[in-house]
């Protein structure tokens, strides 16, 4: 099927072909019959034989071979000569069908269950393969088989990772060598046994460089290369990045339907909720499971807290997560008297929060804020849409609430990593002409800012972006891959200092001066540091290249959100939005919902088609055509509680449509400024 | 590639030559190259017919003359076979379960033999043998998680195993292997993504490193291969980017390159596609050809869903209606 070049055939060769064909369909006849009666003598077996020869792929044949092994060795199990000639034939029938086709997985699985029955030495098999090690240093079945065996016989970790050295040193380009290599070593790695990551991964960097430097478009060391990246930057023990409220910070809360314009305070963030309670966000390192009120405690007056209900912010089948939410509940207090209560949150007292590696979360930590509580407000239901050009103020440059920008400082064991990444950016930067060269520099730039204290961090970032655009010209083919790195340089640069971040920042008078963050107009194809983001309430994302709100999940107090002139495809693209439970008004207009025939997020949004549980609702009942063919807007958007809906400029807006939305969203007031509600 | 006839533009789809090919392969049971193959003809038929129903041409064929045959095809154990008188296998199973669901007749199946025929296969480990006989490979979850959920029968399975058993066949460079600690092969990546995607547990991807994995098996001839340092083929036209497209970064490859790669392994004359432009056409390769060419919008190809590789309006039906 493979390789074969394509040529219309001569009359000689045609009629030898159909003769061939004639040969073979006579002896699977006959072996079928032989199949089927459940004859085993050696004249039907040796028709198997043949058959396998012609044809290794035959599975039925295999089957049968197994069958008259297991006949065999039922009448003669006592034997022991006589078994393992038996079975000292079907090696001799597998390697003969190898040598046919080396790729057969019916043959390589016929001798695994051979073997499963003894009588072959590891000499043997080892000498088999390192056979096919020569005619094919990639053939994954033979690596398989020689993973197979090496099990079978508790040969070492050890001595198959200088297996593996002595394969790429007889051939760098040799990825299934480098891929063996990385199973061993981080199996060898986490056990710690004079296996050290600050001894063994800059050895592993030397190895890797041949690789890489000696044919610059050859990929066979690039993914080794980010491995140890990963295991240079990545700390293996979970970790908190950030949470909101951050520590040491202040937050105003009202009580009940309304909210307190507080403008005269320059202590921030006022939360508003229709629901008397807040979130409080939990934002790790890396996926963890096991938050709980047992593992994370919180202490304050604010009664009603006892037996926190902690979820993941993930998808229903889900319990791991980077992001971790419980809603704090508050009471208003009396008329004219103000209540502070101070909150503390202690995280891993007890054990339980564990990576979904199996890492636990080891070093307590605690952090506390302060809450204000001020009185009700009866505040009239809002006479107007809200609107993103008009009513901004700008940031008070004086506040004090970026100063969770401060890094939570828990790196461990810092020093050989630093020093591992220095001596790889002064090696890519002689280098970086490449492809492969720019590429890398980038990353190990992006891997040094993450891991360096708080200091000159700006400096690298404009090196980062010029390689970005160096490399989608460089190499065109993959230019959105290289675009999406870019956006995320360039969110990682405008958040990383209090300066910078405040040029984005501003204060929506018309809701409590709620805090607005403009990333508008920045070419982004790409979301990135929502950890540092927890404390917006209105985003403005339009005029991006934006074509999914991955990422935006964790950001929980958002109520506003507008992605108008973006490239969003589809309603499953906004999927992540059904976590935030707090959004009222969200702008998609100007969008491509309904232009494409193939749905990227199909999969991504939860629904029937990923085995995701639905619970029919009357709107399901009555307007099935329209929930079928509108899917994906029938679940996001009956999952968000909105006020405000601007969806016009996308080929998806219509009469139809038009009918199915207001029914799955009840709450709605404006659709496209319009009042559908009163 | 020579072609006589000047009426063909270079970078166009000769839908018709297709179908016509694969109308016309069927009847070629008798050759030295269908014997061969005669083990996987139901597999065969899923390639072609689903084709067919891209190409929205599947009333060119006898619904009821394909779907006797199929039948003939059950094991009392309710598997299918390959072709009539092979043992059952999940890989023929699956193949029938989604020829019935292109003709939309699923009824005729007693769902509870085949569903329990499917399940029994699940190891204690969530692994999946792919019949009687034991051989474990990712390929088997996926198939049995993507024909037990055609089946509306996920339930018989432990889900949740058989999802830690992928997990743990997933590799350091974002991939996934046949068995853990294999190599990441494209084929494997497919099968274990699109299981993935069926059970509603993607977030277990790293959609980024996987993502780059992916979009590298673009070589400077716009083709895709399926892993590092190797050839590249229309058949990880599929694979590679219905994986990609599962994850949501099917914008990191050059979409039109990879159109004018596959539209090159055509044989304009006689129909079919080929592996790499100028080899000799067959029915694979011509499925995953026209299903690239589906996920990357070419116009007058029906959509494919990228997890059940069948057509959308096809999944739509049978999983969106209760």
């Amino acid at each position: 099927m493979h390789g074969r070049p394509r040529k219309a055939y001569k009359p000689e060769e045609e009629a030898a072909s159909a003769a061939k064909a004639v040969k073979l369909r006579s002896l699977q006849n006959q072996f079928m019959s032989n199949h089927h009666a459940k004859i085993y003598t050696k004249e039907a077996i040796d028709l198997s034989t043949k058959l396998l020869e012609i044809n290794p792929e035959a599975y039925t044949a295999w089957n049968y071979r197994k069958l008259a092994v297991e006949d065999a060795l039922s009448r003669e199990e006592s034997n022991q000569d006589l078994v393992k000639s038996v079975l000292d034939e079907e090696l001799k029938v597998v390697e003969s069908a190898l040598r046919q086709n080396f790729k057969s997985y019916g043959a390589w699985h016929h001798r695994k269950w051979v073997l499963s029955k003894g009588h072959s030495s590891v000499g043997n098999e080892l000498r088999l393969l390192d056979k096919f090690q020569t005619l094919d240093s990639r053939n994954f079945h033979a690596w398989n088989y020689r993973r197979f065996v090496v099990e079978l016989t508790n040969r070492s970790k050890e001595d198959e990772l200088k297996y593996t050295e002595d394969m790429i040193s007889k051939d760098f380009s040799n990825y299934s060598a480098w891929h063996n290599r990385s199973v061993l070593l981080s199996s060898l790695l986490a056990k710690a046994e004079g296996f050290m990551p600050n001894e063994k991964i800059p050895d592993e960097y030397q190895l890797v460089h041949d690789a890489i430097f000696t044919d610059e478009d050859d990929q066979s060391g690039w993914f080794y290369h980010l491995w140890l990246l990963d295991q240079t930057v990545n700390v293996e023990t979970p970790l908190l990045t950030s949470s909101w409220p951050s520590h040491g910070s202040c937050i105003n809360l009202s009580g009940g339907a309304g909210c307190l314009n507080d403008s005269s305070s320059s202590k921030l963030t006022t939360s508003c909720s229709e629901s008397g309670s807040f979130p409080l966000i939990l934002y790790f390192n890396q996926a963890v499971g096991g938050v709980s009120s047992s593992t994370v405690t919180v202490d304050s007056e604010l009664r009603g807290n006892e037996d926190l209900v902690w979820e993941p912010v993930s998808n229903k089948n889900s319990r791991v997560s980077s992001v971790w939410v419980a809603r704090l509940k508050y009471m208003s207090s009396e008329p004219c008297f103000p209540k502070e209560y101070t909150v503390k949150v202690r995280i891993g007292n007890s054990p339980g929060i564990v990576s979904s590696r199996g890492c636990n979360f080891s070093t307590p930590y605690e952090f506390v804020f302060t809450a204000h509580v001020h009185d009700t407000v009866r505040e009239d239901s809002q006479e107007v849409a809200v609107s993103w050009t008009d009513g901004f103020d700008i940031w008070d440059a004086q506040s004090k609430d970026l100063n969770f920008l401060v890094n939570l400082d828990q790196q461990m064991g810092l020093k050989w990593r630093q020093e591992a990444i220095e001596e790889e950016i002064e090696l890519f930067r002689a280098l970086s002409d490449s492809k492969i060269g720019k590429l890398t520099l980038a990353r190990l730039l992006m891997a040094k800012a993450m891991i360096s204290e708080n200091g000159v961090k700006g400096v690298h970032y404009e090196e980062i972006l010029e390689l970005y655009n160096d490399l989608m010209v460089l190499d065109s083919s993959h230019y959105h891959y290289y675009k999406d790195e870019h956006s995320v340089a360039l969110l990682h640069k405008v958040t990383s200092s209090t300066e910078s971040l405040s040029r984005h920042l501003f204060r929506y008078r018309d809701m409590n001066n709620s805090v607005c963050l403009r990333l508008n107009n920045l070419s982004l194809s790409r979301i990135a540091s929502v950890e540092k983001l927890l404390f917006v309430q209105m985003l403005d994302l339009s005029h991006n290249e934006l074509h999914s709100t991955e990422g935006l999940e964790a950001m929980q107090l958002l109520s506003c959100l507008n992605l108008s002139h973006n490239r969003i495809r589809s309603f499953s693209a906004l999927d992540s939005l059904r976590h935030l439970k707090q959004l009222r008004v969200l702008d998609v207009s100007h969008n491509n919902i309904g232009e494409h025939s193939v749905d990227t997020t199909r999969y991504l949004c939860s629904s029937p088609l990923s085995n995701s549980e639905w619970t029919e609702d009357e709107v399901g009942r009555q307007m099935t055509s329209l929930v079928t063919k509108y899917w994906d807007a029938y679940f996001v958007l009956r999952d968000l509680n909105l006020k405000q809906l601007d969806i016009a400029g996308n080929m998806i807006a219509g009469d139809e449509f038009y009918t199915l939305v207001p029914q799955v969203v009840p709450t709605l007031v404006w659709l496209n400024g319009h009042r559908v509600r009163s | 590639m020579s072609s006589t006839s000047s009426s063909f533009q270079m970078g166009e789809l000769v839908a018709d030559r297709h179908v016509r090919y694969i109308l016309m392969a069927e009847k070629k049971k008798e050759s030295f190259e269908s014997v061969v193959m005669d083990h996987l003809r139901m597999n065969g038929a899923y390639w072609g017919l689903t084709t067919l129903a891209l190409l929205d041409k599947l009333g060119s064929v006898s619904v009821d003359e394909v779907v006797s045959w199929l039948m003939t095809c059950q094991h009392e154990s309710g598997g299918f076979a390959g072709n009539t008188g092979h043992d059952p296998h999940v890989l023929y199973t699956l193949s029938a379960v989604q020829i019935l669901a292109l003709f939309d007749k699923l009824d005729i199946l007693d769902v509870g033999k085949v569903s329990s025929y499917v399940a029994g296969l699940q190891n204690e480990d969530g692994s999946f043998s792919g019949d009687m006989w034991g051989e474990v490979d990712t390929r088997f979850s996926y198939i049995s998680i993507c024909c037990l959920s055609i089946l509306k029968c996920l339930d018989k399975i432990n889900v949740k195993k058989a999802v830690d058993y992928i997990v743990s066949c997933k590799n350091l460079d974002g991939g996934f292997g046949c068995t853990p600690g294999a190599e990441s092969h494209a084929g494997q990546i497919f099968c274990c993504v699109g299981a993935l995607a069926i059970t509603g547990s993607l977030h277990h991807v790293d959609k980024d490193l996987l993502g780059w994995w992916l979009c590298e098996r673009q070589v400077k001839s716009g083709g895709l291969n399926g892993r590092p340092e190797k050839l590249p083929d229309v058949c990880y036209s599929w694979w590679v980017l219905s994986s990609l497209i599962m994850i949501d970064r099917v914008h990191w490859i050059d979409k039109a390159k990879l159109v004018k790669f596959i539209l090159d392994c055509q044989d304009l004359e006689n129909g079919g596609i080929s592996d790499r432009p100028d080899d000799a056409v067959d029915i694979f390769h011509t499925y995953f050809g026209v299903a690239g060419l589906s996920l990357l919008e070419y116009p007058g190809v029906k959509a494919i869903d990228p997890a059940y590789a069948l057509p959308v309006d096809v999944i739509n039906r049978i999983i969106l209606n209760k």
